[in-house]
């Protein structure tokens, strides 16, 4: 029981502090002394306390996505190991549905972005699609490479499978996958150099736009759901990295934060030394991160085959 | 066991025939057709799920001789599988057709402003009513045919009643010149699978099943030779890319629901067709599984993107209908590829998919061509550029809809996204089997390429939902055909809700419908060792879509806590600044698709017509681009105007003279005799 209050927590408690530190980061490379750590709770909080606006032309369907893209993300929290080795909802084939899950998500940010009838918004979920069918191979590959190693198709088998270290000598595709995920992760959570969430109004950005008419606590909703969007895909690349003491929680949960807290680091590092990429870039980026996944798969046939 | 469909299939012709006789009135006919097909859908679906779950087979011989031998019919679960998908999706178009050809009146006593339905014609749909219940009882006969005449017999039947049904409106140009290429499209492949069966029939030593089967397996270059003819022959029906031409032009040329029947079953029985005759040809070497995943994969994705590329919303369905097939062609090679490696669970997982995606892209198809022609009916454009903000107007419509695109793009939870996950799971196991055996690469990377090619075309289908949902429902009319629009009547409500309710159903409860493909997957797989329960794959798909609505639930109450008593401003959608936007500055469909598309230049022509602005002062600027179907504009016309222009050069002897021909006449004659004199008549 007090492991799955333990994940609850984390999940509610703990992305937005991620969100924070890549604030940080961004701003000591800029030579900026930059927000406070927990600046994004406090954004959330003015937001959750705000009234809304809302454009004549939207229906129901605006103002319920921002609540059903937060309950996929939510759910597919509980199909991830967090603190230890297992989620609280574990089957057979749980990394497909967490998958699609985030794809349920998207479909109705999409929807909800169309519902405004503004070409701003139109234009981002049109490159949010595009982008969104070709980061979807390249995470279902990476994960593959990971389940064909562990000949297993839920979290829990997988992590259990392939136990500290195992990225070394046996299984160095791992590697490969969790540079495939961390490319996945940059697209998906809309970081540089896929898209740039500082920018608000220009027409080089894809989420943001989406969700330019939202206001107040369905805004906090969407801020709260990209963090745990982060959040999720840092804690599969700890979990494939780094050893998880299978017996104390605490000790889990401590690593698991640590670890995220690195990842945000990374990718302020990366926002802070790379340029976005052009538009028309963007899809070569994610198809080279679907050619390297297939490589790595390679590597599994090859070495199962000897 | 076979009574009930005799009966059914008894009252659907009656009714056919009785619409025929009352030809005069309209609603007459229709109450008609549509009554008897409703009731007959009802006794098959009751009589195939009761057989579906509690077992069994049986085989009956029809009472009269024909010079090819007895007719046999019989039912086993493969059938009654396909049964439950034809009286299903037809009895629901049924019930819609009724309502869309109805009274005009009533549209006018549900619309604020009297819409006269701008589609449909006023003329007699006795003949249509006729075909729909010909085409339904020969779809329902292809299934219990137990010998390859009445097979093929039932075959020709269902292609030509499909053809009067797509011609319904021959007054327009283009409906006539669909007809003309699903007429020759049949025709193609019931060559192929004539072939076929005189293949088989010549193994078995008789066309009836029973014979075949006793014959055992034949041998390899037989089998690999009568796996071509099927993949092909059925191929043609079933829609498989590069066979796919005549379905972009029929589904949008025919009414909407006969595209929902057609799209959703009809093509079906090409499915039902391939695997009938594998199930004669004994264990499959790996090379068909291999083939069969890429045609799933190419029909898959090409499928899809040129779906993306459409602005016609039947035609953009029709293409999706190409992918479908795909995703279920997909799950049958890796049911082969279970079978061809000794993997039984792999085999079980990936027919289970392809037999509960057919039931499924039934569902979703169906709902969704209902959808386009409620909004046919409600607007008389299936143009996606010209609607839009039709979700105020009519909300039932948008709802089902919507619940019918998140579905076909397999999201959970919903029924597409079942199917897609039992794929899912065979590939990854099979993948995972394989990889450590020596000697195996081949089916490895095969299961493996089904990966990346399902979430392609999951992510790709979706951008084609959001285009279409959006464009069509969301902001703003872009053109007057949408004033006045409304939800249609009754009796088309009620199918696309029933249809909506299944996808949901079965889509947060799949263990249900699992149990329905359960019979047929093991049939299609044989062999003696019993193989495990499909609910435990999808055990856990309850408690997640449970989550997930708790979560909804429990957002939406902290949202209304939140928002009680807030401040709510209202206005217009912020256009940065711009004062005067219309609603013609909307994003279309065409810009949507583009970026989506942009990657995919290499797979996908699309010429362009442009006239852009020049000079400083530019006056009117053009800008056209259009998708071209590779197949038909580069494949398939040059080959056709080079096989008219060599039947050209034999016209020569065609000059209208009645002497020449008798001439022609006389010569044969003595050249025949000439030829018989030396033998002296042998």
């Amino acid at each position: 029981m007090i492991e799955y209050g333990v994940h609850v927590l984390l999940v509610v408690l703990f992305p937005l502090l991620m969100l924070g530190v890549i604030g940080r980061v961004k701003a000591l490379f800029a030579g900026r002394q930059g927000p406070r750590l927990l600046q994004p709770y406090f954004d959330v909080w003015k937001l959750l306390h705000k009234g809304a606006v809302y454009s004549t032309t939207t229906s129901w369907t605006f103002r319920a996505a921002p609540i059903v893209s937060l309950a996929t993300l939510l759910t597919a929290a509980l199909l991830l190991p967090l603190a230890s080795g297992s989620a609280p909802l574990a089957f057979s084939g749980d990394i497909i549905v967490f998958a699609y899950l985030l794809g349920l998500g998207r479909f109705v940010t999409m929807i909800a972005a169309l519902d405004t009838g503004s070409s701003f918004e139109g234009m981002g979920a049109s490159r949010e699609a595009a982008f969104a069918a070709l980061a979807e191979p390249a995470l279902l590959l990476a994960l593959a490479i990971v389940c064909v190693s562990a000949s297993a198709i839920s979290f829990h088998e997988v992590y259990a499978a392939l136990p500290w270290g195992s990225w070394g000598v046996p299984h160095p595709e791992i590697l490969v996958a969790v540079v495939v995920i961390f490319g996945v992760l940059l697209a998906e959570t809309s970081r540089v150099p896929v898209d740039d969430p500082a920018t608000h109004l220009e027409l080089t950005m894809i989420h943001e736009v989406m969700v330019l008419d939202h206001s107040g606590p369905d805004l906090a909703l969407i801020h709260c759901g990209s963090a745990l969007k982060l959040f999720l895909f840092a804690a599969l690349l700890v979990h494939l990295l780094v050893p998880f003491p299978t017996d104390s929680l605490w000790l889990g949960a401590l690593v698991l934060c640590t670890g995220a807290l690195s990842i945000a680091v990374l990718v302020g590092v990366v926002e802070s030394s790379m340029a976005r990429l052009r538009l028309v870039q963007v899809p070569q980026f994610l198809v080279g991160a679907s050619v390297l996944a297939a490589i790595g798969l390679l590597v599994v046939i090859v070495r199962g085959a000897q | 066991m076979i009574w009930p469909f005799a009966l059914a299939m008894a009252i659907q012709l009656a009714s056919g025939i009785a619409a025929l006789l009352f030809r005069r009135s309209n609603r007459v006919a229709l109450a008609i057709g549509s009554a008897g097909s409703f009731i007959a859908s009802l006794i098959g679906v009751t009589a195939a799920g009761q057989l579906l779950l509690s077992g069994g087979s049986a085989v009956a011989a029809m009472p009269w001789q024909l010079p090819v031998g007895e007719l046999l019919v019989g039912v086993d679960a493969l059938s009654a599988f396909f049964l439950l998908c034809i009286y299903l999706v037809s009895g629901l178009s049924a019930v819609y057709a009724a309502g869309y050809f109805g009274d005009p009146s009533d549209s006018k006593a549900v619309a604020p402003k009297a819409v006269a339905p701008k589609a449909v014609a006023p003329k007699a749909v006795a003949p249509m009513v006729f075909s729909f219940a010909l085409l339904v009882v020969s779809m329902a006969g292809i299934t219990l045919a137990r010998d390859g005449v009445l097979f093929l017999v039932a075959w020709e039947l269902m292609s030509i009643s499909g053809f009067f049904l797509v011609t319904f409106e021959h007054e327009r140009q283009e409906v006539r010149s669909a007809g003309t290429v699903y007429l020759i499209a049949s025709h193609v492949g019931v060559v192929l699978l004539l072939i076929l069966f005189m293949l088989l029939a010549q193994h078995g030593g008789g066309f009836s099943f029973a014979a075949i089967t006793a014959a055992g397996a034949p041998g390899p270059y037989l089998a690999n030779a009568c796996f071509i003819l099927a993949l092909v022959g059925f191929g043609t029906k079933a829609g498989f890319w590069s066979l796919h031409t005549w379905l972009p032009e029929a589904h949008p040329a025919a009414p909407s629901h006969i595209s929902a029947t057609m799209s959703g079953v009809m093509i079906k029985l090409g499915i039902y067709g391939v695997l009938r005759v594998l199930s004669f040809l004994g264990p499959p070497p790996l090379w068909w599984s291999v083939s069969v995943i890429g045609l799933g994969v190419v029909s898959g994705v090409l499928g899809v993107l040129h779906a993306l590329a459409q602005h016609d919303l039947k035609r953009l369905l029709a293409y999706h209908s190409v992918e479908n097939i795909g995703i279920i062609a997909i799950g049958i090679g890796v049911g082969l590829l279970g079978q061809s490696t000794g993997a039984p669970v792999v085999a079980l997982l990936g027919y289970a998919g392809a037999l509960l995606h057919t039931l499924n892209h039934g569902l979703f198809k169906g709902l969704l061509f209902h959808g386009a022609g409620s909004v046919l009916h409600a607007t008389g454009t299936k143009s996606l550029d010209e609607l839009g903000g039709l979700g105020r107007t009519m909300p039932i419509t948008a709802v089902t809809f919507l619940i019918g695109s998140a579905a076909i793009s397999g999201l959970p939870p919903l029924n597409g996204f079942i199917s897609e996950l039992l794929i899912y799971l065979g590939a990854f196991r099979g993948a995972a089997v394989l990889q450590s055996e020596a000697g195996q690469s081949p089916g490895t990377v095969a299961a493996l390429a089904v990966i990346p090619a399902l979430a392609l075309i999951g992510g790709l289908a979706a951008a084609c939902f959001v285009k279409a949902y959006g464009t069509i429902f969301l902001g703003h009319p872009r053109t007057a055909a949408c004033d006045g629009a409304a939800d249609p009547p009754p009796g088309m409500r009620l199918p696309m809700i029933i249809g909506a309710a299944l996808c949901v159903a079965i889509g947060i409860w799949p263990a249900a419908a699992l149990r329905l493909v359960e019979r047929p997957a093991s049939l299609i797989i044989g062999g003696a060792e019993p193989l495990p329960p499909l609910g435990q794959f999808v055990a856990a798909i309850p408690l997640v879509a449970l989550v997930l609505v708790a979560v909804v639930i429990g957002l939406i109450g902290l949202r209304y806590a939140l928002m009680r008593n807030r401040e709510v401003a209202v206005g217009p959608t912020w256009g940065c600044g711009y004062e005067a936007p219309s609603s013609r500055m909307q994003y279309t469909a065409a810009s949507f698709a583009e970026p989506v598309l942009e990657p995919f230049a290499v797979a996908l022509k699309r010429p362009v017509h442009a006239d852009l602005p020049k000079g400083y002062f530019p006056a009117a600027a053009n800008y056209e681009q259009h998708a071209v179907d590779v197949i038909a504009e580069y494949v398939l016309a040059p080959a056709s105007f080079g096989l008219l222009s060599a039947l050209r050069k034999i016209r020569v002897i065609q000059t209208g003279h009645m002497q020449l021909y008798l001439g022609f006449i006389l010569m044969t004659i003595v050249v025949l005799l000439v030829w018989y004199l030396p033998g002296g008549g042998g």
